[in-house]
């Protein structure tokens, strides 16, 4: 009750000056929530296709493996492995690894797809770490804002590989012009206004506790696959107070 | 065909794999578990271990640079309700005037 109480105070005071920005719906909505990401986004899509050029990649694996795979993290991962004289089952369990996230989020947005099977595959190929976030609502997520957003990402992800893989490097680091630090921000910012009573918040502080404890000793993506944990401890405090 | 293509191809598959077997296998039921609760929060966990991951993880180290100056500066911005494209601006800003400065 008392969280009830918290979390209907601080949904109202957090309402009054976000709602114009983070509630609207419908896919011209996703596609305005994600336009501030898509500078950073597109310059890393640009970063990508330089980098595999640099690695020897052709230009049309390249670009076919943003088109499939999505997620810069794992292609990046693919593209350092192969290019450090890695294996190619390296590189491949690499991304995996990377990519595995996308399960657990997925299901989570399942109820959000649309349609048969075929027709769900494929909008759930629009998910992606930041689509997934802005689509969120209390546990719900919008379809039209994961799609839309989903959809600017991918065209703004994309076409920066293509520019990458044409310009090549005459083109500046994503990192000089700090956008590397746009990401956690966003992050945060899409997490802050979840946290308004004590499950939300120990969530995440457990979810951020996991991930960097295990930074050092895991390969890269365990530590974001195992934070999910720290929902169910979440389930169980919400069991022993009921 | 080459190493490359393979590696291309196979990660396409399974992340195209990955992503459609909760929504295809799930349908369009609800989650059990109560209301949504567990993804309720899994939000808040996975956000805020991308957070702690795209701000302080480099490879398998955690480090202190200018990404963590970007992400003080744009919680600054967030307690001030910033909207979030000046948030996600100033963590940007930041981080490339220390980077700039050093």
């Amino acid at each position: 009750m008392r969280a009830l109480v918290l979390h209907t105070a601080v949904s109202v005071l957090r309402s009054v000056p976000k709602s114009r920005s983070t509630r609207r719906t419908g896919y011209g909505a996703g596609l305005r929530a994600v336009t501030p990401l898509l500078p950073a986004v597109v310059a890393f899509g640009v970063s990508f296709g330089v980098l595999a050029q640099s690695a020897g990649m052709a230009a049309s694996a390249s670009i076919v493996m943003s088109l499939t795979t999505f997620a810069g993290s794992a292609q990046f991962a693919v593209v350092s492995v192969l290019g450090a004289g890695g294996t190619v089952a390296a590189a491949i369990g690499a991304a995996v690894l990377l990519n595995a996230r996308y399960g657990p989020m997925a299901l989570a947005a399942s109820s959000a797809f649309r349609g048969g099977r075929l027709r769900r595959l494929l909008e759930a190929q629009l998910l992606v770490d930041e689509s997934w976030a802005l689509a969120q609502r209390d546990g719900r997520f919008d379809r039209r804002v994961l799609l839309g957003a989903g959809a600017g990402l991918y065209v703004g992800w994309s076409g920066g590989t293509a520019i990458g893989v044409v310009a090549g490097d005459s083109l500046a680091d994503p990192a000089t012009l700090g956008l590397d630090a746009a990401f956690p921000a966003l992050f945060l910012a899409l997490v802050a206004p979840l946290l308004r009573d004590r499950n939300t918040l120990a969530a995440a502080m457990l979810g951020a506790g996991i991930a960097l404890c295990l930074t050092p000793i895991t390969p890269a993506g365990v530590p974001v696959i195992a934070a999910t944990a720290a929902c169910l401890v979440g389930l169980r405090r919400e069991q022993t107070r009921a | 065909m080459s190493s490359v293509w393979i590696a291309v191809l196979v990660v396409g598959a399974a992340t195209i794999a990955i992503k459609a077997a909760g929504p295809v296998l799930a349908g369009e039921r609800e989650l059990p578990l109560g209301s949504g609760r567990v993804v309720d929060l899994l939000a808040p966990a996975l956000l805020a271990a991308l957070v702690a991951t795209q701000a302080f993880a480099s490879d398998e180290a955690l480090v202190l640079d200018e990404r963590a100056a970007g992400l003080f500066a744009g919680a600054v911005a967030i307690v001030l309700k910033a909207p979030l494209l000046v948030v996600v601006v100033v963590a940007a800003a930041t981080a490339a005037l220390l980077r700039l400065a050093t």
